[in-house]
């Protein structure tokens, strides 16, 4: 295939409150080449889910509003498509994964029947050739499949998941987005789910994209990395290079939020502070308020990007010329 | 499940109980004597002695109760003083009407209701919803009985295409089921409002958008039935509140059903059917919730799960 | 009805934090109140019959009772707006003074019901067990016969007359309150600062009164208000099937059922009462909507 299968360019998303407009993305910018997986990695707030459901063009409206940029998805972009174009992308080309397996699945319908509507309303199957095909999915994430008629209060967290899993890979997408796909279990069953999505994503060779905080997730399953803070992208690059040479200073801040085996606990240092309110964004750089390195230079002029070999990174640390005024 | 059903069943009879022992006080605390009702002006003392003692009114009160009950279990609530027939007999010559007003109340309420408090929440903040909001609670605020009255100066006067009493034809079912209908509409629309609210920011709303499936088989899949389990929840409270309207909607439009039956016998101080009217109500009320409660199993398998492990 | 008061950004505006501090909760409440459109309507329009009623006497036209049999039956105009019933007297004046009667019976009732309800669920709810189970089931028996079906049974026993109606009508609203006070009690029993005041050596009494009786004025108000809205509803059904007010009283129930009679002739003889009943009640539902949404806006969108 020619260029990547996924390609964000300046996505802006705001949204549209009585207290005001937050603007929750601001000119986010990545690709993804077929088959690949990418990282997107920041705290609570920072825009992940709006960029991800802003893909899947399910960004809430009201209050949400896609004020500029594009998506192109396999040469199409997916911004300028009708909802009834959109509607034959998501779930057969592009599918979700929620964070929360308890609550992302109707609690009365059977998970049978939530994995094979997507089978039935996308590759023109018949109700009883898409059970069949919906077990076999359910056997593929190790669940039995004649649990197909059981309602999902019958199953456990980590179970739940699995369903979900197998829902998004029904139609065998070329992209995945899961949100923090494994933050609701619990750890020993996050592993596990881990390492299912990791195995399924080889076996259905599907591209994807990992929403996480958590940066010992990234290092398992991806080999791109994007760093989002307050709405932007703030540095990205391949596996090897951020966490071989992490130049932001938010990305640093991350790393040393990690609690290391082989070092002394006393090395661990939280980021200090808290994300800027949405609402009130701070001038120049969004993150200068909280950053060890700050200069006056970055209360005022938000920096531009710096592209070292696919290593980009948006801090004036870096970049002399190309800022943008904002 | 059929156990439970009968463990329902058996709730239901504590309930009874209370109920008859409240309606047997509130009638027996009454001030008319039914010996002279029942006699008229112009008896005697002495006849009116001899009356109650054949009625039992002498014995102590919780003898008469003990009586009552016993008598009520066999299926025997005792005689009108009016017309002295079998309670049981009045009741049931008059239930048919009654049922049927009830239902189709009902069938209004929900055909009515839920379309609009659906419509509503998808077009929330909108004009549309507040139209519908508003429609809904002037529903639950306007007496049913004016609303009739105003029905009858419409349609049976100013534009005569529907009689004003009787119950022979079809069209004598339109005006008295929408006058029993309307406040049980009202409270389903609204409910059903605030469901869809709560319900369209579900996890697994979205879960089912982001499948691509289409809006309808979103709304009727995952939305309605998530939506429903509450909404069956108020209808089957407000039923018994619905039920207790046919004695304004009976009244108004001259239907010879249970609930004029309770008022006239109210009005006459006919004592047994009273208690055996109000006692029926009762046991309507009680079934209806039982069969809203078996209702909820069909649309929550959690539920049906809950009553398979509760044996 | 109104995103007007968008109450879920609310907290995260540093502003507003700071001046949420310096205001206790019930002005808070107000602050909302009064940016719903709709409840401020409702409440201005349930003040100003409170007004009228409290006027009456200097308001209406004419005696209320006064009749006229030369000028029975007629048609609103100019002298008489809303015109005369059967017996001449003039429409106007009598609904003006069935307000009076319709917003004291709504208030009475309530009155009666909340009070005995509220005791009754703070008691089960406070000290739970066996007693609560008990009073818990008289509810029940209360719901299990239908509202208006039990007040008739009350008011054909006790015998028609005003205080006698308030009675009946309370009594069939007692369970609504009865559970509402309970359910609060139920959760500030456990509390420390409960167990506390007992720790101390405070009476039962004094502990129901002082802590969970605040606690639950929330939703009793509510319940009060949506409640005065059921009573006035109940009451006027009551007196239209002659088991209320009796005429000659000007109450807008029983105006309605004895206008019944002309609805041919005369319309505005139902028209008008059963109108002024609805705005009440409207009115008073708008209000208390809008002041629920107020005290708990996580209950909103």
């Amino acid at each position: 295939m020619n260029g990547p299968l996924l390609e964000v360019a300046d996505l802006n998303v705001i949204y549209k409150t009585y207290e005001g407009t937050v603007a929750a993305v601001n000119g986010v910018e990545f690709s993804l080449e077929a088959g690949r997986t990418l990282g997107l990695v920041g705290e609570s707030g920072a825009g992940k889910t709006t960029t991800a459901l802003s893909i899947m063009g399910l960004v809430p409206s009201p209050p949400g509003i896609i004020t500029s940029g594009s998506v192109n998805f396999a040469g199409k972009n997916l911004l300028s498509l009708s909802e009834k174009e959109m509607k034959k992308i998501r779930g057969n080309h592009i599918s979700m994964i929620f964070q929360d397996p308890m609550t992302s699945l109707n609690p009365v319908v059977t998970v049978g029947v939530q994995i094979s509507e997507a089978l039935v309303a996308h590759q023109n199957l018949s109700e009883a050739e898409a059970e069949k095909k919906a077990m076999e999915m359910l056997e593929k994430v190790q669940i039995p499949g004649q649990r197909y008629r059981e309602y999902p209060h019958e199953f456990s967290g980590g179970m739940r998941q699995r369903v979900v899993i197998a829902m998004a890979l029904a139609c065998n997408p070329g992209l995945i987005i899961a949100d923090e796909p494994t933050t609701a279990l619990d750890v020993t069953i996050q592993a596990q789910v881990l390492e299912l999505m990791r195995s399924l994503k080889e076996e259905f060779s599907t591209a994807m994209i990992m929403i996480t905080h958590d940066l010992g997730v990234v290092g398992e399953v991806c080999d791109h990395v994007a760093v989002m803070y307050a709405g932007r992208i703030v540095e990205t690059g391949s596996l090897e290079q951020i966490f071989g040479n992490a130049r932001h200073p938010y990305t640093l801040g991350l790393f040393r939020c990690i609690p290391d085996i082989e070092e002394e606990t006393s090395k661990i240092r939280p980021i200090e502070g808290l994300m800027p309110d949405p609402l009130d964004l701070p001038s120049g750089c969004p993150f200068h308020p909280r950053c060890p390195q700050c200069m006056d230079l970055c209360r005022t002029v938000v920096p531009g990007v710096l592209d070292d070999g696919g290593h980009r990174v948006m801090c004036h640390l870096y970049g002399k010329g190309g800022a943008v005024h904002g | 499940m059929l156990r439970y059903f009968l463990k329902r069943l058996m709730f239901l009879i504590p309930v009874l109980l209370g109920v008859s022992v409240v309606i047997f006080s509130i009638v027996h605390l009454a001030p008319g004597d039914p010996a002279e009702v029942m006699l008229g002006p112009s008896a005697t003392q002495e006849e009116i002695t001899n009356l109650r003692e054949q009625l039992g009114l002498t014995k102590p009160l919780y003898v008469q109760y003990g009586i009552f009950l016993t008598n009520a279990l066999k299926g025997d609530l005792g005689r009108s003083i009016k017309s002295n027939a079998p309670v049981v007999d009045e009741i049931m010559e008059r239930f048919p009407a009654t049922l049927t007003l009830a239902v189709l109340g009902m069938i209004f309420a929900i055909a009515i209701g839920l379309p609009l408090g659906i419509l509503a929440a998808l077009k929330q903040n909108t004009w549309v919803d507040a139209l519908c909001s508003f429609f809904a609670l002037v529903g639950f605020s306007i007496p049913n009985f004016w609303v009739g009255l105003m029905l009858m100066l419409l349609l049976s006067i100013y534009i005569p295409i529907l009689p004003s009493s009787g119950f022979d034809s079809w069209k004598n079912f339109i005006m008295p089921t929408i006058v029993l209908g309307i406040q049980t509409m009202a409270v389903i629309a609204r409910m059903t409002r605030s469901s869809m609210l709560e319900v369209i920011r579900q996890d697994y709303v979205r879960t089912a958008r982001a499948k691509g499936i289409s809006d309808r088989l979103v709304l009727t899949r995952h939305i309605l039935g998530n939506v429903l389990i509450p909404v069956v929840t108020i209808a089957g409270i407000y039923f018994g509140h619905q039920l207790g309207g046919v004695v304004i909607t009976e009244t108004i439009f001259s239907i010879p059903g249970l609930g004029r039956l309770i008022v006239d016998a109210i009005r006459a101080q006919d004592y047994p059917v009273v208690q055996g009217g109000v006692l029926f109500f009762a046991l309507c009320v009680g079934i209806v919730n039982l069969l809203v409660d078996l209702l909820y199993a069909v649309l929550d398998p959690r539920i049906k799960a809950q009553y398979r492990a509760a044996k | 009805m109104n995103n007007e008061n968008g109450t879920l950004f609310a907290p995260s505006s540093g502003r507003t934090k700071e001046r949420e501090k310096r205001r206790s909760p019930w002005w808070e409440v107000w602050r909302r109140l009064r940016r719903n459109k709709a409840a401020v309507a409702g409440m201005s329009v349930v003040i100003l019959l409170v007004v009228v009623a409290v006027l009456a006497p200097v308001l209406a036209p004419y005696d209320p009772n006064q009749t006229n049999i030369k000028m029975r039956l007629q048609g609103p105009s100019s002298e008489h707006p809303l015109g005369t019933d059967n017996f001449g007297r003039d429409m106007l004046s009598r609904i003006i003074y069935g307000s009076r009667i319709s917003l004291y019976v709504g208030f009475v009732a309530v009155g009666i019901g909340a009070v005995f309800g509220g005791i009754l669920g703070a008691i089960g709810g406070y000290y739970g067990g066996r007693l609560d189970n008990f009073i818990m089931r008289c509810m029940d028996v209360l719901l299990a016969i239908p509202q208006i079906i039990l007040a008739i049974a009350i008011v054909g026993a006790l015998g028609t007359s005003l205080l006698n109606l308030m009675i009946a009508v309370g009594i069939s609203q007692l369970p609504r309150y009865a559970r509402v006070v309970r359910a609060s009690a139920l959760t500030v029993r456990g509390q420390e600062y409960v167990e506390a005041a007992r720790a101390v050596g405070a009476s039962d009494a004094r502990i129901i009164l002082e802590n969970i009786l605040p606690n639950c004025m929330a939703p009793i108000i509510v319940q009060s208000t949506l409640g005065v809205a059921q009573a006035i509803l109940s009451a006027a059904a009551l007196s239209f099937l002659g088991l209320g007010i009796q005429p000659p009283t000007a109450e807008w129930g029983s105006m309605l059922s004895s206008g019944r009679q002309f609805l041919r002739n005369a319309p505005y003889l139902t028209f008008f009462p059963g109108l002024a009943i609805s705005v009440v009640v409207l009115a008073l539902n708008i209000f208390g909507d809008g002041l629920r949404d107020s005290l708990d806006p996580k209950l909103r969108q």
